[in-house]
Protein backbone atom coordinates (compact mmCIF):
# COMPACT_ATOMS: atom_id res chain seq x y z
CA UNK A 1 0.00 0.00 0.00
CA UNK A 2 1.64 3.30 -1.14
CA UNK A 3 1.60 6.39 1.61
CA UNK A 4 -1.26 8.79 0.59
CA UNK A 5 -0.90 12.73 1.83
CA UNK A 6 -2.96 13.91 4.55
CA UNK A 7 -5.15 16.36 3.63
CA UNK A 8 -7.24 18.91 6.26
CA UNK A 9 -10.44 17.91 4.96
CA UNK A 10 -12.25 14.88 3.64
CA UNK A 11 -11.43 13.05 0.73
CA UNK A 12 -14.62 12.13 -1.08
CA UNK A 13 -17.01 14.65 -1.90
CA UNK A 14 -19.80 16.25 -0.58
CA UNK A 15 -22.66 16.62 -2.67
CA UNK A 16 -24.87 18.67 -0.35
CA UNK A 17 -22.31 21.40 0.04
CA UNK A 18 -21.10 21.45 -3.35
CA UNK A 19 -24.25 22.22 -4.76
CA UNK A 20 -25.48 24.08 -1.72
CA UNK A 21 -22.61 26.47 -2.90
CA UNK A 22 -23.11 26.53 -6.70
CA UNK A 23 -26.70 26.85 -6.76
CA UNK A 24 -26.51 29.86 -4.23
CA UNK A 25 -23.96 31.26 -6.41
CA UNK A 26 -26.50 30.99 -9.17
CA UNK A 27 -28.87 33.46 -7.39
CA UNK A 28 -31.26 30.39 -5.94
CA UNK A 29 -32.35 31.57 -3.27
CA UNK A 30 -33.42 28.19 -1.08
CA UNK A 31 -31.00 25.49 -0.23
CA UNK A 32 -32.43 21.81 -1.58
CA UNK A 33 -33.30 20.66 2.15
CA UNK A 34 -32.08 16.37 1.16
CA UNK A 35 -33.92 14.01 2.41
CA UNK A 36 -32.79 12.74 6.46
CA UNK A 37 -33.58 9.81 8.52
CA UNK A 38 -32.69 8.75 11.58
CA UNK A 39 -33.46 5.07 10.91
CA UNK A 40 -33.29 2.89 7.58
CA UNK A 41 -35.29 -0.62 6.72
CA UNK A 42 -33.57 -3.48 6.20
CA UNK A 43 -34.99 -7.00 4.88
CA UNK A 44 -32.69 -9.88 4.71
CA UNK A 45 -32.79 -12.60 1.57
CA UNK A 46 -35.12 -14.92 1.83
CA UNK A 47 -32.90 -17.05 -0.59
CA UNK A 48 -29.65 -16.89 -2.18
CA UNK A 49 -28.76 -14.44 -4.64
CA UNK A 50 -27.87 -17.44 -7.04
CA UNK A 51 -31.81 -18.38 -6.74
CA UNK A 52 -33.29 -14.71 -7.24
CA UNK A 53 -34.36 -12.53 -9.86
CA UNK A 54 -32.93 -8.53 -9.86
CA UNK A 55 -34.90 -5.73 -10.75
CA UNK A 56 -31.95 -3.11 -12.34
CA UNK A 57 -33.38 0.50 -11.64
CA UNK A 58 -32.03 3.40 -13.09
CA UNK A 59 -32.01 7.29 -13.12
CA UNK A 60 -31.78 7.48 -17.19
CA UNK A 61 -34.18 7.77 -19.60
CA UNK A 62 -35.56 5.93 -22.84
CA UNK A 63 -35.37 8.14 -25.93
CA UNK A 64 -36.31 6.84 -29.57
CA UNK A 65 -33.64 6.28 -31.59
CA UNK A 66 -30.42 8.43 -31.49
CA UNK A 67 -32.63 11.32 -30.54
CA UNK A 68 -31.19 14.52 -28.36
CA UNK A 69 -33.63 15.75 -26.70
CA UNK A 70 -34.13 19.32 -24.67
CA UNK A 71 -32.78 18.29 -21.16
CA UNK A 72 -36.31 19.48 -19.46
CA UNK A 73 -38.36 18.40 -21.93
CA UNK A 74 -38.57 15.23 -21.11
CA UNK A 75 -41.67 13.00 -19.11
CA UNK A 76 -41.05 12.65 -14.91
CA UNK A 77 -42.82 9.10 -15.24
CA UNK A 78 -41.51 5.96 -14.13
CA UNK A 79 -41.17 3.61 -16.78
CA UNK A 80 -40.06 0.31 -17.82
CA UNK A 81 -38.91 -1.76 -20.59
CA UNK A 82 -37.72 -5.15 -21.83
CA UNK A 83 -34.29 -6.05 -20.59
CA UNK A 84 -33.81 -9.00 -23.44
CA UNK A 85 -32.46 -7.63 -25.37
CA UNK A 86 -30.98 -4.73 -23.25
CA UNK A 87 -31.21 -0.94 -24.44
CA UNK A 88 -28.68 0.28 -26.57
CA UNK A 89 -28.78 3.52 -25.31
CA UNK A 90 -30.44 5.56 -22.55
CA UNK A 91 -30.43 9.57 -22.29
CA UNK A 92 -28.54 10.64 -19.37
CA UNK A 93 -28.02 14.67 -20.47
CA UNK A 94 -31.00 15.70 -18.31
CA UNK A 95 -29.37 14.27 -14.64
CA UNK A 96 -26.59 16.30 -12.85
CA UNK A 97 -23.61 14.27 -13.55
CA UNK A 98 -19.81 14.87 -14.26
CA UNK A 99 -20.07 15.71 -17.64
CA UNK A 100 -16.76 17.29 -17.94
CA UNK A 101 -14.70 14.18 -16.08
CA UNK A 102 -16.47 11.85 -17.73
CA UNK A 103 -19.09 10.41 -20.02
CA UNK A 104 -21.78 7.93 -20.25
CA UNK A 105 -21.34 6.82 -24.02
CA UNK A 106 -21.03 3.08 -22.28
CA UNK A 107 -23.91 1.62 -20.79
CA UNK A 108 -22.05 -0.78 -18.66
CA UNK A 109 -20.98 2.10 -16.56
CA UNK A 110 -24.23 3.49 -15.15
CA UNK A 111 -26.10 0.68 -16.40
CA UNK A 112 -24.54 -2.61 -16.00
CA UNK A 113 -27.27 -4.91 -17.86
CA UNK A 114 -25.05 -6.91 -19.72
CA UNK A 115 -22.53 -7.45 -16.21
CA UNK A 116 -25.58 -8.77 -14.63
CA UNK A 117 -26.43 -11.00 -18.01
CA UNK A 118 -22.77 -12.51 -17.27
CA UNK A 119 -23.72 -13.00 -13.82
CA UNK A 120 -26.82 -15.23 -14.52
CA UNK A 121 -24.88 -17.35 -17.13
CA UNK A 122 -22.17 -18.06 -14.34
CA UNK A 123 -24.60 -18.85 -11.83
CA UNK A 124 -24.00 -15.96 -9.45
CA UNK A 125 -27.44 -14.68 -10.45
CA UNK A 126 -30.55 -16.54 -10.30
CA UNK A 127 -32.30 -14.26 -13.15
CA UNK A 128 -32.91 -10.95 -14.22
CA UNK A 129 -36.46 -9.12 -14.11
CA UNK A 130 -37.88 -9.54 -18.09
CA UNK A 131 -38.28 -5.49 -17.82
CA UNK A 132 -35.79 -2.99 -16.07
CA UNK A 133 -37.50 0.26 -14.47
CA UNK A 134 -36.81 3.99 -14.44
CA UNK A 135 -37.16 6.35 -11.58
CA UNK A 136 -36.83 9.97 -12.39
CA UNK A 137 -34.70 12.56 -10.39
CA UNK A 138 -37.46 14.64 -8.65
CA UNK A 139 -37.00 17.91 -6.46
CA UNK A 140 -40.29 16.43 -4.19
CA UNK A 141 -39.36 13.85 -2.37
CA UNK A 142 -43.37 14.04 -2.24
CA UNK A 143 -43.63 12.91 -5.29
CA UNK A 144 -40.97 9.98 -5.41
CA UNK A 145 -42.37 8.24 -2.02
CA UNK A 146 -46.07 9.07 -3.05
CA UNK A 147 -46.28 8.25 -6.48
CA UNK A 148 -42.75 7.23 -8.14
CA UNK A 149 -41.83 4.41 -5.56
CA UNK A 150 -44.91 2.63 -4.93
CA UNK A 151 -44.96 2.43 -8.92
CA UNK A 152 -41.63 0.76 -9.08
CA UNK A 153 -42.71 -1.36 -6.15
CA UNK A 154 -45.69 -2.22 -8.04
CA UNK A 155 -43.72 -2.65 -11.52
CA UNK A 156 -41.41 -5.15 -9.35
CA UNK A 157 -44.34 -7.06 -8.08
CA UNK A 158 -45.54 -7.75 -11.40
CA UNK A 159 -42.45 -9.03 -12.55
CA UNK A 160 -41.72 -11.14 -9.34
CA UNK A 161 -38.62 -9.43 -8.32
CA UNK A 162 -37.02 -10.97 -5.30
CA UNK A 163 -34.01 -8.26 -5.08
CA UNK A 164 -33.23 -5.00 -6.70
CA UNK A 165 -30.34 -2.97 -7.54
CA UNK A 166 -31.03 0.73 -7.89
CA UNK A 167 -28.21 2.92 -9.48
CA UNK A 168 -28.51 6.65 -9.57
CA UNK A 169 -26.36 8.52 -12.02
CA UNK B 1 -33.29 7.10 -5.42
CA UNK B 2 -32.49 6.29 -2.01
CA UNK B 3 -36.17 6.82 -1.27
CA UNK B 4 -37.37 4.18 -3.41
CA UNK B 5 -34.87 1.62 -2.29
CA UNK B 6 -36.51 2.59 1.16
CA UNK B 7 -39.77 1.71 0.03
CA UNK B 8 -38.61 -1.18 -1.81
CA UNK B 9 -37.18 -2.53 1.50
CA UNK B 10 -40.16 -1.89 3.74
CA UNK B 11 -42.19 -3.71 1.40
CA UNK B 12 -39.97 -6.72 1.53
CA UNK B 13 -37.74 -6.36 -1.48
CA UNK B 14 -33.84 -6.50 -0.92
CA UNK B 15 -32.15 -3.58 -2.37
CA UNK B 16 -28.69 -2.97 -2.74
CA UNK B 17 -27.68 1.01 -4.37
CA UNK B 18 -24.53 1.63 -6.65
CA UNK B 19 -23.55 4.98 -6.78
CA UNK B 20 -20.92 7.74 -6.05
CA UNK B 21 -23.07 10.74 -4.00
CA UNK B 22 -22.17 9.17 -0.69
CA UNK B 23 -23.51 11.86 1.35
CA UNK B 24 -26.94 12.19 -0.48
CA UNK B 25 -27.60 8.16 0.08
CA UNK B 26 -26.15 8.00 3.35
CA UNK B 27 -27.64 10.76 5.09
CA UNK B 28 -31.04 9.33 3.62
CA UNK B 29 -30.36 5.94 4.97
CA UNK B 30 -30.68 3.43 3.06
CA UNK B 31 -30.14 -0.62 3.60
CA UNK B 32 -27.25 -1.38 1.39
CA UNK B 33 -25.07 1.47 -0.33
CA UNK B 34 -21.82 0.29 -2.49
CA UNK B 35 -19.90 2.89 -2.96
CA UNK B 36 -18.36 4.48 -5.87
CA UNK B 37 -15.66 6.72 -5.24
CA UNK B 38 -15.83 8.32 -8.78
CA UNK B 39 -16.91 11.33 -10.21
CA UNK B 40 -20.98 11.02 -10.78
CA UNK B 41 -21.94 9.55 -14.21
CA UNK B 42 -20.15 6.43 -13.96
CA UNK B 43 -20.88 4.18 -10.36
CA UNK B 44 -20.73 0.65 -12.37
CA UNK B 45 -17.54 1.13 -13.12
CA UNK B 46 -14.85 3.05 -15.81
CA UNK B 47 -16.65 2.94 -19.56
CA UNK B 48 -15.01 0.07 -21.21
CA UNK B 49 -13.40 -1.48 -18.29
CA UNK B 50 -15.39 -4.79 -18.63
CA UNK B 51 -13.60 -6.10 -15.47
CA UNK B 52 -13.69 -3.28 -13.34
CA UNK B 53 -17.58 -2.89 -14.26
CA UNK B 54 -18.20 -6.91 -13.32
CA UNK B 55 -16.00 -6.70 -10.26
CA UNK B 56 -18.41 -3.87 -8.94
CA UNK B 57 -21.27 -5.67 -10.10
CA UNK B 58 -19.82 -8.85 -8.51
CA UNK B 59 -19.42 -6.89 -4.90
CA UNK B 60 -23.10 -5.47 -5.20
CA UNK B 61 -24.31 -8.98 -5.64
CA UNK B 62 -22.01 -10.10 -2.23
CA UNK B 63 -23.11 -6.63 -0.24
CA UNK B 64 -26.91 -8.20 -0.57
CA UNK B 65 -25.94 -11.10 1.04
CA UNK B 66 -23.80 -10.32 3.48
CA UNK B 67 -25.14 -6.71 4.86
CA UNK B 68 -26.67 -7.62 8.77
CA UNK B 69 -27.86 -4.57 8.92
CA UNK B 70 -29.34 -1.39 7.67
CA UNK B 71 -26.94 1.57 6.32
CA UNK B 72 -23.87 -0.89 5.58
CA UNK B 73 -21.70 0.74 3.02
CA UNK B 74 -19.14 -0.80 1.02
CA UNK B 75 -16.05 1.37 -1.26
CA UNK B 76 -14.69 -0.78 -4.16
CA UNK B 77 -11.25 -0.84 -4.21
CA UNK B 78 -11.35 1.25 -7.49
CA UNK B 79 -9.51 5.14 -8.17
CA UNK B 80 -10.92 7.43 -10.72
CA UNK B 81 -7.27 7.54 -13.11
CA UNK B 82 -7.27 11.79 -11.55
CA UNK B 83 -8.81 13.75 -8.30
CA UNK B 84 -9.16 17.26 -10.44
CA UNK B 85 -12.53 16.36 -10.62
CA UNK B 86 -13.17 16.71 -6.79
CA UNK B 87 -12.54 20.32 -7.52
CA UNK B 88 -13.84 21.20 -10.54
CA UNK B 89 -17.54 19.34 -10.22
CA UNK B 90 -19.88 22.84 -9.43
CA UNK B 91 -17.08 24.93 -8.73
CA UNK B 92 -17.23 28.19 -7.41
CA UNK B 93 -14.16 28.85 -6.08
CA UNK B 94 -12.17 30.87 -8.65
CA UNK B 95 -15.38 30.98 -10.92
CA UNK B 96 -16.20 34.24 -12.51
CA UNK B 97 -19.30 34.92 -10.54
CA UNK B 98 -21.15 36.93 -13.37
CA UNK B 99 -20.94 33.65 -15.39
CA UNK B 100 -22.42 31.44 -12.66
CA UNK B 101 -25.49 33.68 -12.39
CA UNK B 102 -25.61 33.91 -15.89
CA UNK B 103 -26.03 29.80 -15.72
CA UNK B 104 -28.65 30.53 -12.83
CA UNK B 105 -30.59 32.53 -15.23
CA UNK B 106 -30.79 29.96 -18.10
CA UNK B 107 -31.44 27.41 -15.67
CA UNK B 108 -33.99 29.04 -14.29
CA UNK B 109 -35.70 30.13 -17.89
CA UNK B 110 -35.49 25.98 -18.59
CA UNK B 111 -37.50 25.35 -15.14
CA UNK B 112 -40.09 28.22 -16.26
CA UNK B 113 -40.82 26.36 -19.27
CA UNK B 114 -41.32 23.17 -18.26
CA UNK B 115 -43.24 24.50 -15.30
CA UNK B 116 -45.77 26.43 -17.76
CA UNK B 117 -45.72 22.99 -19.97
CA UNK B 118 -46.46 21.07 -17.44
CA UNK B 119 -49.95 22.90 -16.08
Amino acid sequence: MSEQPQPDHRIFVSYIDKSREYYLAQGYGNPYRWAHHRDAPFCPLTRPVRESRLGLITTASIVEGDAEPEPFSLPRVVFSAPADPPPERLYTMHRSWDKEATHTDDLDSFFPIHRLQEAVRAGRLGSLSPRFYGAPTEYSQRKTREIDAPEILRLCREDAVDIAMLVPL
Amino acid sequence: MSLVARHLEQAGIPTVIVGSARDIVEQCGVPRFLFSDFPLGNPCGVPYDVEMQSAIVSMALDLLESARFPRTTVQTPFHWPNDAWRVNFMRVEGQDPEMLRRLGEERRAQQERRRIRDQ
